[in-house]
């Protein structure tokens, strides 16, 4: 920190109001876009891990796998091979989200009681339309659950983007650049703004789960 | 106007046999199999299958709606194999019902009723519609329930929304399996009751998975019993298989009450009644006496103007000459109707210490006497009697006892208390006296 200068700027904040919201636009794009496809390849794996439960040890162990890479190094792998693209990112950034996305799509589906899935197949459900109108609907807690905790996870891990630099950085690259300049103002801004993220994505999802559950909230004795 | 049309169909097994890999079954909890069963369900009769676990029943069930596939044999509903249909339009066409409902914790009440309608896409107008007819038919007002969540009900109501979800699409045919098992004793014999007079209504052939043999006997107009490795032990009517058990396992599942249980399924009006002296107050003492006299009863029994009982006059007690007074009669014999069971009733005249029991109609007019021999002449005659069909007695006011098995009986004469129901009774006092009767045994004179 330079001696004399305020820990937070509020005039450089205002006058650099543009690029700070660009930068938010660029890490939401790191934590969506992952989210995004974290979502759909867990959810394949699930229903497949459901149908074939054999399938499950070793899904598990290899998103485990995945998980355990340092990020750092993901990027720096990827970098001779994609460049300073968006894909460098993504691609390490979606894979730690599929552990814990497949893990609580698989517990879901499981959760599901067997006598529901006995009456819906006595009934004459196709195994698709069960699928899709029964266990998917009643997986819908647990894995909004996993989602919540990927997103909080994802917009954290984002800012380690930052080595991609200006063009994808996100709110990483402030961060980055506030140490390096010794701006506190800097630093500070974008650790609070990630965490602000962090909060209104946990928030959204919570705001979510209670609309497309409202049977959940439906107890006893309530009307 | 139930908008359930669809009356049963014929259910056939033709020698079906389930096996599985020895190594699979020896864990046990896997289902258990059947061996060469072969049985035929009349339309719009309820079949119990009914044995201890693991004897198949609920494999059996399965096989039905192909929720396991038979590992040889047939089944056919009305005379068409089973595994010729499509799998899922094969299920939509039989209704199913789990101890454990499986009701869909993320629908209401109204879609969860709906289902099969939907699955076969019906209309939206059309589906709201018949969800509402069927929670009425199964006793729940469907402004009340329609748009709540299974979770919001409790298990009695949740076990009528599954028998509801189940006839929606009015098949002919209903699978139960233990439906009735998770709810307590007292919720349990509502919706049995429930369930009998429904069927009344929409005569389904109905196949019902049951460990508790009281159950098949209550429901049953038919009760398969399965005993351990998937044998049928015995297939016949309640009464047959409580009168004449077709092994030492039979009997023994069955158990020592049979011949209570036998009780519990017979009513009044299986049993040829009595006629009874009768006599009114105001009447002349000297012509009633005589009449008691000559019945072997010595009893004469007092009646009011609308033919309702006042009570017994024992022949000592009736004055010589004068008039007959309401004060002369003895008020002791419990007063049964035709539909009390004859375990109720023999129940009823133990605890009042008599040997007769007075039978009255709805308005409580006297029908004739029902005596403990005729209970005991009932009872051996059903050791050999042919079966019959029970459900004969169960409309509310039966007119006379099914003149089928009072042939077999031959102890008295039933026609003289069959009168037309309800006001113009003949006067019962002036049938022949029938077979000797022990004297009712009044207070005193008992211990």
């Amino acid at each position: 920190m330079i001696e004399g200068q305020p820990l937070i700027d509020f005039g450089w904040i205002a006058g650099h109001f543009d690029s700070i919201v660009q930068r938010i636009v660029q890490h939401l794009q790191l934590t969506i876009l992952p989210l995004v496809i974290g979502i759909v390849i867990s959810l394949i794996l699930a229903v497949w891990a459901v149908r074939q439960p054999r399938a499950y040890g070793p899904v598990t162990a290899i998103t485990g796998l995945l998980y355990t890479i340092p990020s750092l190094a993901a990027f720096a792998a990827l970098r001779p091979i994609f460049g300073l693209s968006l894909l460098t990112a993504l691609i390490p950034l979606t894979t730690y989200t599929l552990l814990i996305l497949f893990r609580s799509f698989a517990a879901g589906f499981s959760a599901v009681p067997a006598e529901i899935l006995e009456a819906a197949e006595g009934m004459g459900y196709t195994r698709r339309q069960r699928l899709l109108r029964v266990e998917l609907p009643l997986a819908v807690p647990l894995m909004i659950a996993g989602v919540r905790l990927a997103s909080v996870t994802t917009i954290g891990l984002a800012t380690i983007a930052a080595v991609l630099g200006d063009t994808f950085g996100g709110l990483g690259q402030l961060i980055t650049e506030g140490i390096q300049n010794f701006f506190p103002t800097k630093y500070l801004l974008g650790a609070a703004l990630s965490v602000v993220l962090a909060f209104a994505a946990d928030y959204l999802f919570v705001r979510f789960e209670r609309l497309v559950t409202p049977w959940a909230r439906a107890r006893a004795g309530g009307r | 106007m139930t908008g359930l049309a669809t009356h049963g169909a014929i259910v056939q097994f033709d020698n079906v046999s389930k096996s599985y890999d020895p190594e699979a079954t020896k864990s046990g909890r896997g289902p258990a199999a059947v061996n060469d069963l072969s049985l035929t369900v009349p339309a719009g009769k309820i079949c119990i299958l009914v044995g201890p676990s693991g004897c198949g029943k609920t494999t059996s069930l399965k096989m039905v709606n192909r929720l396991i596939e038979p590992t040889s044999g047939r089944i056919t509903i009305d005379g068409v194999d089973v595994t010729t249909q499509e799998l899922t339009s094969l299920r939509r066409r039989i209704g199913y019902v789990i101890q454990q409902v499986g009701l869909f914790p993320h629908q209401t009440i109204g879609e969860n009723v709906a289902t099969v309608p939907r699955l076969l896409g019906w209309p939206k107008a059309r589906l709201r519609e018949r969800s509402e007819e069927l929670l009425g038919l199964v006793g729940l007002e469907p402004a009340r329930y329609r748009d709540r969540y299974p979770s919001q009900l409790s298990g009695g109501e949740r076990q009528r929304v599954g028998v509801a979800r189940a006839l929606a699409a009015d098949p002919p045919i209903m699978l139960m399996d233990e439906p009735f098992g998770a709810v307590d004793p007292i919720v349990r014999d509502r919706l049995q009751n429930e369930f009998l007079r429904l069927q009344e209504t929409i005569a389904k052939t109905i196949l019902f998975v049951t460990h508790d043999i009281d159950e098949a006997i209550k429901m049953g107009d038919l009760v398969a019993v399965f005993q351990t490795g998937g044998i049928l032990a015995q297939f016949g009517t309640p009464l047959d298989i409580l009168a004449a058990p077709a092994s030492e396992f039979v009997a023994r599942f069955v158990g020592q009450d049979r011949g209570l249980k036998r009780l519990s399924l017979l009513r009044v009006s299986d049993v040829p009644l009595q006629a009874a002296v009768t006599a009114r107050p105001g009447d002349g003492a000297a012509d009633a006496r005589r009449r008691a006299l000559d019945d072997p009863l010595r009893y004469l029994l007092m009646i009011d103007a609308s033919n309702r009982p006042l009570g017994w006059v024992a022949h000592g007690d009736i004055p010589a000459e004068g008039a007959l007074t309401e004060t002369m009669a003895n008020p002791v014999s419990p007063t049964v109707n035709k539909r009390t069971t004859l375990k109720d009733a023999l129940s009823m005249m133990l605890d009042a210490d008599v040997q007769t029991g007075i039978v009255v109609d709805r308005t409580g007019a006297v029908q004739g006497l029902l005596t403990v021999d005729a209970i005991a002449a009932k009872m051996r005659a059903g050791e050999h009697a042919p079966a019959f069909d029970q459900l004969a007695a169960s409309e509310p006011e039966p007119g006379e006892p099914g003149a089928d098995e009072t042939g077999a009986m031959g102890a008295a004469e039933p026609a003289e208390e069959a009168p037309e129901p309800a006001e113009e009774e003949p006067e019962p006092a002036d049938g022949e006296p029938p077979d000797a009767v022990p004297p009712l045994e009044v207070g005193p004179g008992q211990q």
